[in-house]
Parts: structure tokens; C-alpha cells; sequence
């Protein structure tokens, strides 16, 4: 299958930032209830038509509950939710045109590839030759077509996985719900499935919405993310929002990785603020979130690889911070640098390894300079 | 760790063998016997055998035992396979747990307690007793094992499987006949087989739920050892055990074919 | 409400059953229990007159006493047939472990292509009827059985030894027909003993004896009590073994009952030996089915 390079910039996709669009789901302060426990508390969500919308959190985080609810396996304690103009909170699941596909593909085991994505068309008494037309088309979609006789244990994990989401999109769903679709693949495997993913969602125009735990896979395939954090949205936001503009440490510390810095803010300047962080050190300055006031406490977040490692000071760097190399993580194409700063904290820096190992310039114990620019970070709570 | 025979190993699984299969195989034997004595070999014969089929009562017994089994192994198979549903799937309801106690109660009860306990109620009632009575009797205590083995699949049934044919539109009644039955069904069958046998093989409670017109094979065994032994037994029982060896061979069999071939095509599904 | 009533249709059916014909029936027992012996049809005296209502209710709960049960202390032969069923069980679960644990410790150590068909021959006689396996018993046992005739033979005994119808014919009967009982627990539990296990034990210096009884054999534990219990539990109630296979003064529960029943007719105190018996299995139910909830919550 052709893979495509990522998502085409040329045609904007900002369906949310339109207050003319009408959602497609909505979720008005849903609650959900398992006993004592509470799974979804006080959420609201909209998600547009075409969208390819991703839950993300860790285990136990709600957002599996959430997808649920929209299957209709579960139904809301409170709230609704609504699927275009009718709500749909307590509508069984098999009377929504919304359709899933299951984390363990849940194929039915005595049926072929081919009654497996028959099932739904014959559960809505399509027409003999419409069905068998459809479920071509389907299969040729997944590029699955000669294996239309097998059963499912006579396939392998990634031809199942193409076989689960032909029975998913087979019925037109105006929702497909995937949840951790591609949580049983290897690796090399996962990051095909993912671009094969966005193509089919392109090319139907579907609305996809996707339940993983992997952020990766949330960032590469979808069009806004919401980080979740028991039974709360923490921020919804297109991934370069959430990796370059995190509203929480929470969110920063999930999605990749980051150096936290606790200060407290001073003096505000033309280019931003400054942020004092330790006796004897300079301050760092910060040009973006300038509408936060002085003499507040914050955090300064920056990601590893937008810190530079330098043996000599670089005089002309916004921001410079003298340390030791503590550790160093090689892994191929990138190393990380554990630098220990003079009050103990650790701070990471990475480059990328454009040079053979042997003509490394960094080593243990060498004293280096770390520095970025005053746009590179951001200012937390 | 795949294992070896050593020589302890190869002494005691054929000292085990020998013990479990000797008795059985000496019962066989001696069915050929020309003699009347099941001890002392007199040269062959399958004279025991034609004596056998020419006993009206051996066959009118075998006829009334088979049919009691057919009806209370099918009747306990339905019956048992509802009561696994409501075990694994129904959550809470009241009197759950009387209702897992009287499930697993026969199965540890002496059979003289369930017999006798029958029969009081048939008397109680004023019922007559024969083929129905065993038959309802047999239904009772065959029903907890069929549930028990079909509830011990359905722990294990991939429950998603159900939610993706209700996704796909099934009512969950429907999901249950297309997905979960046709999955269960091995399991299904193994219950019924099972309460196939425990009905072919019971004497206690056959004894103490029948009446005057309704003998069961083994009740009929059991008043002719008393009796003394006799090589007519050891014909019957080895048509028995032919029976039933060549059941569970054909089966094993069967399931191990298809276990194999399931191994090779998921061998050539990963290549 | 359609669901509602198919949901009621599910837990109903076999619930009603299930209270008809086991739970009723127990009641029943107990009433019986409390009744005198008569000479009529039903042959107990007071039987429950529907016609009567609430006073015939009455006069049947006045009409009833623990007469049969102190009759049942008063008569050394109930109380003796208790100890001696409890005696005999014990006993036979004990050489069923002798017997069954090298046969269950072997076929784990089999060669694991071999394993499916040496627990298939295990499992195979559990199909063929207990009656005849018990059977065939007999002709081995007999005075002039084929056992006597090899022992003579070889020239072990003069003369034949008296083993049918002796307490050492029952403990034969119990071992042969219950082995697979104790087999298949402790084969489930052997087998999932990880080999590096004994390993670890040699190379820090255990023999490979050693290294059974400290390592195998206390693994394998939850195997040999499940085991066990499936023995001695059935056991207890046997009748078909000891009428068969035992002598005119092997006393066990079971075959007291039957005789009660059947002989003597004395259906109120034939119910009252049940009652007893329920009790004396409730203790060894309870423990067996705390240690297999221990067990399970083990396993998570």
C-alpha cells in the first residue's frame, strides 16, 4: 500500500475553529458512574464530522469508558450525548449507526473473512448481491480480497486487523470507533497500519475516533487529541498545540518528554518575563506567556531537543546554563544528555547524531553549556 | 522443559497402567471363555454373546436405559447450559446464592442421599414410579454437571465477541444465538456426552427413583452379580466398553486433528 | 419488559427446577426424619394432609420428634458405620495419593508429545461404567480368583487368601475406581512446575531427592489436597464398592442406608442416617472449597 506523507498541509482542516460548523458528537456534561467509582466526571467534548479525534491518556484514565458510551455498551450517568440532531445516551448499540472496532478485533471465530464482514449487512437485510458487492469492495480496500475463504485463526495479527476494521466500515457507520487498534502489532508494523489508517479515513471521509495509550500513534494520526486524567479532558488541541503548548505539566510530562524548572517570576521586560530559578544562576527568560504577572510561582517546561550542548559559552544564546555531563543515552539516531546543573537538578539535552559515533564530541564528566532560545519554552502553573 | 523417560518415570506409569488397564482387560477376556467360570480359561467362544442377545430382559433393560439417557442428557444439557448463562452472565439477583449451591451441591452429594431424597418426593407426590421418574431424576443431577462444564467455557468466551455482534446489529438475544452458541457448542457437546454417560452408568439413583416396570442395565448388572458372576456380564460389559472406547477415540481423535491443523495454518498464517 | 421477562424465563427454568426436585426433596428428608415408622403407603406416620390446612399443618409439626436420631446414638451400628466409612475413606485416599502421585509426577515428566495421550488413558476409564470396573474386581479377587491363582503359582501363599468381601478388597475397589480423582489434579499441578525451578534448587546444591521434597512436592501441595478431597468426599457415601467388594461386616453409611431403605423398610430412619451423613460431609465440602477459593485468589 502506498504510504502517504503525513497529512497534506495545503487544504486546512479546522473544522472546531468554525463557529458556524455543527459538531457531530457532542458530549454535554456527561458523568459516569460505576458504583462508588467515578469512570467520566462532568465531561463535554465536541467532535466534528471527518475528524480523526484521539482519546489519549494512561490505563484507567476514563477513556476507553468514553468510547464505550459512544458504542452504547455503556450509558451516562448523567448528560447526554448526542450523535447529530437525536441523542443517543440510552440507544442500545445495535440500533446506532455507529460501528467499532475492537482492541482484540473480537472476529467471530466459526465464521470465514467474508461472513465476518458480511455480518452487519445481513443483520440489516441488505439485498443478497448488495452485500456481496459491499464486502468486495471492503476487502479491496484492505487489500484482503484472496483471503475472503480463510478464518480468522488462518490469518496473521495484521491481516486480522485489516479483516476487523472491513467489518467495522462495512455498514457506512457515520462514526467508526477504533479502540488500541493497532495495540497487538509490532512496531514496525504499527507505524504502516497507522498511515494505511489516515488513508482510508481520508479517502471515505469518515469521522474516526481512536482510544490509545500509545501518544505516538495519537500525534501521527490524528487531528486533535484529547489528553485525558481520570475521568477528566485535561486539553483538547491539534498535536503540534499539545507538543509545543502543553496547559499543564500533566499534559507536558505524557507527550514526550520535558525538563521542568520551578522559579518564581521577576522582572518583566520588552521580550517577555524572568523567571529566577536558583542562587547564582541567570534568570531564564521567556518570551511566550507574557500575560503572566510578576512575582508569581511558575515552572518553565522545555523539551530535551530544543536544548544545545556547546563545550564553548555561546555568548549570543538567550538563555545559558553551565553543568557536567551525568549520563548519556545513545540510542542510534539520537543521544540524550543527562547534565547535572550546580544546585543537582537534571536537565536534558538532545541532538541528533548526524556524526559516527567515533567522532562524538560529549563525554562523561565533560563540562558543557546548555542553551535554547527565549521562544523555545513555555511557562506552567 | 520438555521431559524424558527415565527409568522411574517408565516403571511407574506402567505399573499405573497396568493396574488401570489389567482388571478391564481380563473382564474382556474372560468373555470368550468357554467355560461358565470368569477365572479359569476353557478355550474361546462367543457363546456368552449369543446367550446375551438371546435375554429379552438384558435387551428390554438396554432399550429403557438408552432412552433414559438420550431424554435426560438433551433435557440436562438445555437445562444446564441455562443455569451456566445465569451463573457466569446474570450479575446479582436474588437468591444467587442458593441458586450456585444447588448447582454444585449434587455433585459432592451421595448418591444414596440424592436417590433417596427423589424418591420421598415421587412418594410424597403420589407419582408412579418407572421411566419418567428416572428420567426426571437423571435430568436433575446431569443438569449440574453439564452446567458446570459449560459454565467453565463461558467464564473464559471472549465477551467483546458478543458486543461486536451487537455493534453490528444484533439484539443481544440474537448475538447470543449466532456468536455465543456456535463458539459454545463445543463445549456443549462435551456436557452432553457427559450427562450421556453418568445416566448409562448410574445404578444408586436408578434404583431407589424406578418402579416395577422400568429396570435399568446397570440395576439389571448389579441383581445378576449379586447373584453370582457370570460370563454374560463380562459380554455385556465389554460390548459396553467397546462402545464407549470407541467413542472417546473417534473424539480425540477428531479434536486433535483439527487442533493440528489449526497449528499449521497459523504457522502459515505468520509466514 | 420483554427483556425483563426473558431474563425471568432464564433464571426461572432451571432455578424452579432445581427447587423442585433437589431442594423440596431435602425437606422432604428432614420432615421423614422426624416421623415414626408405620405399616401403610407411605409406611411413616404423620403424613401432611393437604385437605386440612393450617391445623393439619399443625397436628403433622405435633406429630413429629427426634425420636429416630437418638435411636440412631442408642444403636452401636449406625454410629460404628459412621466411624468406619470416615476410616475406610481415609485410608483409601491415602494409597490413591501412593498410587496416584508417581503416575501423575511420571506422566509430567513425560515427553510433552506424549502427555495428551497418557492423560487420554487416564481419562478413558472414567467413561466406562463404574459398575463393571468394579466387576471386574470381583473375578480377580475371589477365592479361587486370578490374583489367588498367580500367588499359588509363584508360590507366595499355600493356600488362597481371603480378599473378596474384606475391608482390603474395598480399599482396592476405592484406589482403582477414584485413581483418575487423584490423578488429574496432581498432574495439572505438576506439570505447570517451571523445570528451572529444580534447576535452581540442584545448582545451589540440592540432590535431585532433595530437590523434590523441597521444591516439587511442596508445589505440588494444591494438588494433592484437591485430590484428596475429590477422593475422600465420594468416598465417604460409597455404596456400590462396599456392597460388592466388602464383606457382611465392612460397615460403611451408604450400604447402612441402603439396607435401611431397602431391607428393613424403615424409611424415617433410613432419612435420618442421610440427615447425619449430610452433616458428617458438610465439614470436609467447607474446607475443600476454602482451599480451592485460596487456590484461585493464589493464582491471580
Amino acid at each position: 500500500m502506498n504510504i502517504s506523507p503525513a497529512k497534506k498541509p495545503s487544504t486546512k482542516f479546522l473544522p472546531w475553529e468554525d463557529p458556524k460548523q455543527e459538531p457531530l458528537v457532542r458530549f454535554g456534561n456527561v458523568t459516569k458512574r460505576f458504583g462508588s467509582f467515578t469512570a467520566i466526571d462532568n465531561v463535554s467534548l465536541d467532535i466534528y464530522e471527518k475528524e480523526f479525534f484521539a482519546l489519549l491518556g494512561p490505563s484507567g484514565c476514563g477513556k476507553t469508558t468514553m468510547m464505550r458510551m459512544l458504542a452504547g455498551f455503556e450509558t451516562p450517568s448523567e448528560g447526554t450525548i448526542s450523535l447529530g440532531d437525536d441523542d443517543i445516551g440510552s440507544v442500545p448499540p445495535y440500533k446506532r449507526p455507529v460501528n467499532m472496532m475492537f482492541q482484540s478485533y473480537a472476529l467471530f471465530p466459526h465464521m470465514s473473512v467474508e461472513a465476518n464482514v458480511a455480518f452487519g449487512l445481513k443483520q440489516d437485510k441488505w439485498p443478497k448481491n448488495l452485500i456481496k458487492e459491499r464486502v468486495e469492495e471492503m476487502l479491496s480496500l484492505v487489500q484482503l480480497e484472496q483471503f475472503a475463504k480463510r478464518k480468522p485463526h488462518q490469518l496473521s495479527g495484521g491481516q486480522r486487523q485489516r479483516v476487523a476494521l472491513a467489518r467495522s466500515l462495512a455498514k457506512k457507520p457515520k462514526l467508526l470507533l477504533l479502540d488500541e487498534p493497532l495495540g497487538a502489532l509490532d512496531k514496525k508494523l504499527r507505524e504502516q497500519t497507522q498511515f494505511e489508517l489516515m488513508d482510508i479515513q481520508e479517502k471515505l471521509g469518515m469521522t474516526f475516533v481512536i482510544v490509545t495509550h500509545d501518544q505516538e500513534e495519537a500525534m501521527t494520526v490524528a487531528s486533535r487529541i484529547a489528553v485525558m486524567d481520570h475521568g477528566k479532558i485535561i486539553q483538547v488541541a491539534t498535536p503540534e498545540v499539545i507538543y509545543e503548548y502543553p496547559n499543564c505539566r500533566y499534559v507536558a510530562d505524557f507527550i514526550g518528554d520535558v525538563n521542568v524548572i520551578e522559579g518564581r517570576l521577576n522582572s518583566r521586560t520588552d521580550s517577555g518575563i524572568k523567571l529566577s530559578w536558583a542562587e547564582g544562576q541567570n534568570d531564564i527568560s521567556i518570551s511566550n506567556n507574557t500575560e503572566r504577572s510578576a512575582d508569581e510561582n511558575a515552572c518553565f517546561a522545555i523539551r530535551p531537543e530544543k536544548v544545545h550542548v556547546t563545550h564553548e559559552e555561546p555568548l549570543d544564546a538567550d538563555n545559558r546554563i553551565q553543568g557536567e555531563i551525568h549520563d548519556i543515552a545513545y540510542t542510534g539516531n539520537l543521544s540524550t544528555y543527562y547534565v547535572k546543573l550546580s544546585n543537582g537538578i537534571i536537565f536534558k539535552a538532545q541532538e541528533s547524531n548526524r556524526r559516527r559515533l567515533a567522532n562524538r564530541e560529549f563525554t562523561w564528566e565533560d563540562k558543557v553549556w546548555l542553551s535554547w532560545r527565549n521562544t523555545a519554552g513555555i511557562l506552567l502553573d | 522443559m520438555n521431559g524424558r523417560f527415565t527409568w522411574f518415570n517408565t516403571t511407574s506409569l506402567t505399573v499405573g497402567f497396568v493396574f488401570l488397564y489389567l482388571p478391564i482387560l481380563l473382564l474382556v477376556l474372560f468373555s470368550f471363555n468357554e467355560s461358565r467360570l470368569v477365572t479359569v480359561w476353557a478355550g474361546f467362544s462367543t457363546k456368552w454373546y449369543v446367550e446375551l442377545f438371546k435375554d429379552k430382559a438384558f435387551l428390554d433393560a438396554a432399550l429403557v436405559t438408552f432412552r433414559v439417557a438420550l431424554l435426560s442428557a438433551t433435557v440436562a444439557t438445555i437445562l444446564g447450559t441455562l443455569a451456566a448463562v445465569v451463573m457466569v452472565r446474570a450479575g446479582r439477583f436474588k437468591g444467587r446464592t442458593l441458586f450456585s449451591g444447588m448447582i454444585y451441591a449434587p455433585l459432592v452429594m451421595p448418591e444414596v442421599i440424592t436417590g433417596l431424597s427423589l424418591l420421598l418426593l415421587f412418594v410424597a407426590m403420589g407419582v408412579s414410579r418407572g421411566f419418567w421418574t428416572i428420567t426426571l431424576a437423571h435430568i436433575t443431577f446431569s443438569m449440574c454437571y453439564a452446567a458446570v462444564v459449560v459454565s467453565s467455557r463461558l467464564v473464559t468466551f471472549d465477551t467483546s465477541l458478543e458486543e461486536a455482534a451487537t455493534d453490528l446489529g444484533c439484539t443481544p438475544f440474537q448475538a447470543f444465538l449466532k456468536v455465543t452458541l456456535p463458539i459454545m457448542a463445543p463445549a456443549i457437546i462435551s456436557a452432553w456426552l457427559l450427562s450421556f454417560t453418568l445416566s448409562l452408568d448410574d445404578l444408586v439413583i436408578a434404583s431407589f427413583t424406578s418402579g416395577p416396570g422400568a429396570t435399568t442395565l446397570p440395576m439389571k448388572i448389579y441383581s445378576q452379580v449379586r447373584l453370582g458372576v457370570t460370563p454374560k456380564i463380562n459380554a455385556l460389559s465389554t460390548i459396553l466398553i467397546g462402545i464407549v472406547t470407541i467413542g472417546v477415540l473417534v473424539a480425540s481423535y477428531l479434536t486433535r486433528r483439527s487442533e493440528a491443523r489449526r497449528k499449521v495454518d497459523e504457522l502459515l498464517a505468520e509466514s | 419488559m420483554d427483556r425483563k421477562f426473558g431474563r425471568f424465563l432464564l433464571i426461572g427454568l432451571p432455578y424452579f427446577w432445581l427447587l423442585v426436585l433437589f431442594l423440596v426433596p431435602f425437606g422432604i428428608v428432614f420432615k421423614i426424619s422426624l416421623s415414626d415408622v408405620a405399616i401403610a403407603i407411605p409406611p411413616y406416620t404423620p403424613t401432611f394432609d393437604l385437605s386440612a390446612g393450617w391445623e393439619g399443618l399443625k397436628s403433622l409439626i405435633s406429630g413429629l420428634d427426634f425420636e429416630n436420631y437418638i435411636w440412631l446414638t442408642e444403636d452401636d451400628i449406625y454410629w460404628k458405620s459412621y466411624l468406619s466409612s470416615l476410616r475406610i475413606a481415609g485410608i483409601s485416599t491415602i494409597l490413591t495419593l501412593l498410587v496416584g502421585y508417581p503416575l501423575a509426577y511420571s506422566m509430567a515428566k513425560a515427553p510433552s508429545e506424549w502427555r495428551p495421550t497418557l492423560l487420554m488413558l487416564i481419562i478413558l476409564p472414567f467413561w466406562t461404567s463404574f459398575l463393571i470396573r468394579v466387576y471386574a474386581w470381583i473375578g480377580i479377587l475371589k477365592t479361587e480368583g486370578l490374583l489367588n491363582q498367580l500367588l499359588m503359582f509363584v508360590g507366595v501363599v499355600d493356600e488362597p487368601l481371603q480378599i473378596l468381601n474384606t475391608d482390603t478388597a474395598v480399599y482396592i475397589g476405592i484406589v482403582y475406581s477414584y485413581l483418575p480423582f487423584m490423578v488429574l489434579p496432581l498432574y495439572s499441578a505438576l506439570e505447570k512446575l517451571d523445570g528451572s525451578l529444580l534447576e535452581a534448587a540442584q545448582d545451589l546444591g540440592c540432590t535431585s531427592i532433595e530437590a523434590f521434597w523441597k521444591v516439587t512436592f511442596p508445589l505440588s501441595m494444591p494438588g494433592v489436597i484437591a485430590g484428596s478431597f475429590l477422593v475422600f468426599i465420594p468416598a465417604i457415601g460409597e455404596f456400590v464398592i462396599p456392597d460388592l467388594l466388602g464383606g457382611s461386616d465392612t460397615k460403611m453409611i451408604g450400604k447402612t442406608l441402603w439396607a435401611e431403605f431397602f431391607s428393613n423398610r424403615d424409611w424415617p430412619v433410613a432419612s435420618a442416617v442421610a440427615v447425619l451423613l449430610l452433616l458428617l460431609l458438610i465439614i470436609p465440602i467447607v474446607l475443600f472449597q476454602n482451599q480451592q477459593e485460596r487456590a484461585q485468589e493464589a493464582e491471580k
